[in-house]
């Protein structure tokens, strides 16, 4: 399983790329692989707010209904269209064509409780145990 | 939890494993769309061997089972099985299962993992002059489905399955193992159940990926086992049957044979075809985007009308497909109904059962 290190992760098996005071945010690798296949998703729309750690979407396979929750505050400046007629993208590839929401950071502070790639993986080698 | 002799074999290939009514199951091997899809158009291989298996035996086996199903067992010769129903004193659904005539003193049944125990109380409650055996621990079961099912199965059996019809069964060997092989399944394609030992159930299950790996066979878990017999409208013991459900509000009224005579709930059910049910299973399609999920609400006009009680996105469909229980003047075919989903009531239709049929529309 990958957890590429030029991004940032939460604690909700979110990812982050972060391009100044755009964030583009997705689900990883481990939250795919435990849904399973995806078959429905649910975004916000442009110009939403979103509030840290409060859901902005979901996600839901055959078997679950999982919230995306926003890793940092701010506004939505874009949102992957293609998902919606193509929810296989988050299984096939979560940190690039599966991308879900680009954000404008409202609060750059928010961006120091976000794990690093090494610390992710720890801490999902801990989930699994 | 309870292990299948296929544990192993389950884990080695990758399986996800879950606890199904107390087993430890494989869920899906890779994506139980890959899975459902395969069974679709090529075959699928699963482990059904935490079903229960019930002998009832002796003079009166062909009366007792006649007396405690709701469908006509008399109606079998040797070799031959039916879908029927356990029922209550008062016409609710005990277990659906399938009831195998192997003699005339010898009748077989396979129930619900879930229900097994029960099963056979009940059973052992109103059969008379008959013995009943729980011989679950004798059998473990194999399920091959789809349409190479039977060219896969040709290749490892003197059986010839040209000649056991839909729902007959024949002891022979598969792949050098005695096994009983019935032309039954669960997953709206042609396919095979195959009854064996629990000792030759992980050289049975290698045989047959073996044999069928030219055709693409793959091993299916119970996600794509929901997914099929939901597109297939088959019901669910727990979702659309229970106790307080009679056959005809789930539309099993074809599987009662009222004329048959007496038989355990007759008189219940003669009273509630009387009155007419309280409400009636329907399934409905999605019109638009998501998911629905037992539970759910269903909404007719905006009037909650009933709810979900096995939803799905149809593999095979592409959209949102579901069964459920509304009142009857909601149910017909057509009706525009709505699915509560998280607050938001998301447009759905009213359609003929079943969803899929294989072969095409």
């Amino acid at each position: 399983m990958e957890f590429p290190d030029d991004l940032k992760y939460t604690r909700e098996h979110e990812w982050l790329l972060l391009e100044g005071t755009v964030a583009t945010v997705g689900i990883t690798a481990f939250a795919e692989q435990q849904l399973g296949d995806v078959v429905f998703i649910e975004l916000p729309a442009v110009g939403d707010k979103v509030v840290k750690d409060e859901a902005m979407g979901v996600v839901e396979s055959v078997k679950a209904v999982s919230d995306v929750y926003a890793p940092v505050s701010g506004t939505v400046l874009e949102v992957n269209d293609d998902l919606p007629e193509n929810t296989e993208l988050v299984n096939e590839d979560p940190y690039g064509d599966g991308w879900m929401v680009k954000i404008e950071i409202s609060d750059p502070t928010d961006l120091d409780e976000l794990m690093t790639a090494a610390e992710y993986e720890a801490y999902v080698a801990e989930q699994q145990e | 939890m309870k292990r299948t002799p296929l544990n192993a074999t389950h884990r080695a290939l990758g399986a996800r494993m879950v606890d199904f009514a107390g087993w430890e199951m494989p869920v899906q091997y890779r994506s139980i769309i890959d899975e459902h899809t395969a069974v679709r158009t090529r075959a699928g291989l699963f482990d059904v061997s935490h079903m229960g298996e019930v002998d009832v035996r002796g003079a009166g086996a062909l009366a007792a089972c006649q007396y405690v199903t709701a469908n006509d067992v008399g109606r079998l010769q040797d070799g031959q099985a039916q879908y029927t129903l356990l029922l209550t004193p008062d016409g609710g659904v005990v277990d659906d299962v399938l009831v195998h005539r192997r003699a005339a003193d010898h009748f077989f049944f396979c129930v619900n993992a879930s229900n097994r125990e029960r099963d056979v109380d009940h059973l052992r409650a109103h059969v008379r002059g008959a013995e009943v055996i729980d011989r679950s621990d004798d059998y473990a079961l194999l399920a091959l489905q789809g349409p190479r099912a039977t060219a896969i199965l040709a290749r490892l059996t003197p059986v010839h399955l040209a000649h056991i019809r839909r729902f007959a069964f024949a002891d022979d060997e598969v792949a050098g193992r005695r096994a009983m092989v019935a032309h039954t399944g669960y997953t709206g394609e042609d396919g095979w159940e195959l009854y064996c030992a629990p000792g030759d159930a992980a050289a049975l299950w290698d045989a047959i990926l073996a044999a069928g790996q030219a055709d693409g066979i793959a091993p299916a878990g119970l996600g794509a086992r929901d997914t099929l017999r939901l597109e297939a409208a088959l019901p669910l013991y727990g979702h659309e049957l229970d106790e307080n459900t009679t056959p005809f509000e789930a539309g099993l009224g074809w599987v009662v044979r009222m004329e048959k005579g007496d038989f355990l709930g007759r008189a219940a059910l003669a009273v509630h075809r009387e009155r007419g049910p309280r409400r009636s299973l329907v399934g409905v399609v999605l019109g638009e985007a998501g998911v629905p999920r037992a539970g759910y609400r269903l909404l007719c006009d905006g009037k909650p009308v009933g709810a979900v009680t096995s939803g799905t996105m149809s593999p095979t469909l592409g959209k949102g497909i579901a069964l459920g229980y509304v009142e009857p003047t909601a149910s017909g075919v057509g009706t525009t109904l709505a699915v509560e989903i998280r607050g938001r009531a998301v447009a759905a239709q009213v359609v003929r059962l079943p969803f899929y049929r294989s072969g095409g529309a």
